[in-house]
């Protein structure tokens, strides 16, 4: 991994706040005002599109990508160069190489995952797809090329496995991670197949699965066996990951590359399983999840029906339960990966999209909470975006 | 020939639902499909140049299997969404 350089933390924003919303029948904005307390529903924009994923570029705040597809159309990615009032398709979305004839070739189901590159590479973007695959644009989203040489890598077409190993909506490639200190530096995660970093640019990657558990009676290393659920590197401290697993939540501070089990100290009755994962933007220690049940024949709900965040604040030595405002009872729902998100002010506003279509925020990092929105689709992605001025 | 454009993929064609293509194979009137209306092509067919599973296309009433299938210029392309979806 790249030698240790300083990180440069995050200032407090003090703006408005907007919620880009991915849903499995459109796409939303939800935009705040500055104290974050009035909220503003935008018409659904593709409606009847499934929407996995709507990301703001950081470098320009105004041009945001749109992951899409349709339940008989091909994926596509839309793009929008003024927050949302247009959009274009890209010409050449990603997709696979395509195989001489008498060959089996993937096909890309739906693109998952939108990652912006590094600011100091505007236009770059990198895509994770279902089936796992990595793409890169260098034209800000307009055309898509195969990035790394993974998609086509035997070894790797191993850890992908098959789409039995996947996710009940099909395997996926997501948590594309580049290293605000170095462009170079990457890491990416595949449900299933692991957690990978590349020091060279995407040029290779390697396994980074020492220390995550797998399900009982398989061996952990094997890398197919891994399910990293969401994977967040913590913007103040760049050397420092935490991840939502199949099994556990987990922290790794490099240089080592063994990943610590920190869910083990949830509470027993909620255990240490979800899907997001959320770190604070200045505070590397502070980092938040929405666990969910994941036991017996994996119900994917709030355990017990009784929808609850945890903090912690010393990088998992202990938790604390975050539900004041949630439901007290009876309230089935999760969230889903890329569905929980905070923003940047001094106090930390937090955000998650449920399974059952309700926006819920909190303006005071977890401690109380409020329903914003209801009555949206099902909730796939929620990204908490700043906009220029 | 003519091609007759589902409701799904009529942002493409300005809502036209019926327009005039060219070529001797069904692939041929695709790619000429796609000259016309620039990305319409990757919503029906895939990178591997299979029709993608829930598209159907016919030709004169009849299901083609796949793009080879020859088209003459008077033939009718229906586009047609499955019914997978219930």
């Amino acid at each position: 991994m790249p030698r240790s350089r300083k990180a440069t933390s995050p200032q407090p924003t003090t703006g408005s706040v907007s919620l880009l919303i991915g849903t499995r029948k459109g796409a939303f904005i939800l935009r705040g005002d500055r104290t974050r307390r009035t909220w503003k529903l935008s018409a659904p924009m593709f409606l009847g599109h499934i929407v996995h994923h709507l990301v703001l570029d950081p470098r320009d705040r105004r041009t945001i990508l749109m992951a899409a597809r349709t339940g008989h159309l091909g994926p596509t990615i839309f793009r929008s160069t003024d927050f949302g009032k247009i959009w274009k398709e890209a010409t050449k979305p990603p997709a696979f190489l395509k195989v001489p004839e008498g060959q089996q070739g993937r096909v890309v189901d739906h693109v998952f995952w939108l990652t912006p590159g590094h600011m100091s590479q505007p236009g770059t973007w990198y895509a994770g797809t279902s089936p796992q695959g990595l793409f890169r644009s260098t034209d800000g989203g307009v055309t898509w090329e195969p990035f790394s040489g993974i998609n086509d890598d035997p070894q790797y077409r191993e850890w992908m496995g098959t789409v039995q190993d996947g996710t009940p909506d099909g395997p996926k490639l997501h948590s594309i991670i580049v290293d605000p200190r170095d462009p170079t530096h990457l890491y990416f995660a595949m449900s299933g197949g692991g957690v990978h970093e590349s020091v060279d640019a995407g040029k290779t990657f390697v396994p980074l699965v020492k220390g995550l558990d797998i399900v009982e009676g398989f061996d952990p290393a094997v890398v197919t066996f891994h399910d990293p659920h969401c994977v967040r590197l913590c913007p103040s401290n760049p050397d420092r990951l935490y991840q939502q697993n199949h099994c556990g939540t987990y922290r790794l501070d490099r240089p080592s590359t063994t990943w610590v089990r920190i869910g083990k100290n949830m509470p027993k009755n909620v255990g240490d399983i979800g899907f997001p994962m959320v770190v604070h933007p200045r505070d590397a220690d502070r980092a938040w999840v929405f666990p969910m049940d994941g036991s017996t024949v994996w119900p994917r709900v709030s355990p017990g029906g009784k929808p609850a965040a945890y903090v912690t604040k010393n990088a998992g030595k202990s938790w604390v339960r975050l539900d004041k405002g949630f439901p007290r009872t009876n309230a089935w729902w999760t969230v889903k990966r890329q569905a929980m998100t905070a923003d940047a002010h001094e106090s930390v506003g937090l955000y998650l999209g449920t399974t059952q279509g309700e926006i819920w925020a909190s303006r005071n990092e977890g401690a109380t909470w409020t329903c914003i929105a209801k009555h949206l689709p099902e909730i796939y992605s929620v990204e908490a975006a700043a906009l220029r001025r | 020939m003519m091609a007759h454009i589902p409701s799904a993929l009529r942002s493409y064609t300005a809502q036209q639902g019926e327009v005039e293509v060219e070529g001797a194979t069904l692939a041929e009137a695709m790619v000429g499909l796609e000259r016309r209306f620039p990305g319409i092509r990757f919503r029906i067919i895939t990178e591997q140049d299979r029709i993608r599973p829930h598209i159907r296309i016919f030709v004169n009433g009849e299901q083609a299997q796949h793009l080879a299938a020859p088209v003459r210029p008077d033939d009718h392309i229906h586009i047609v969404c499955a019914l997978s979806g219930g």
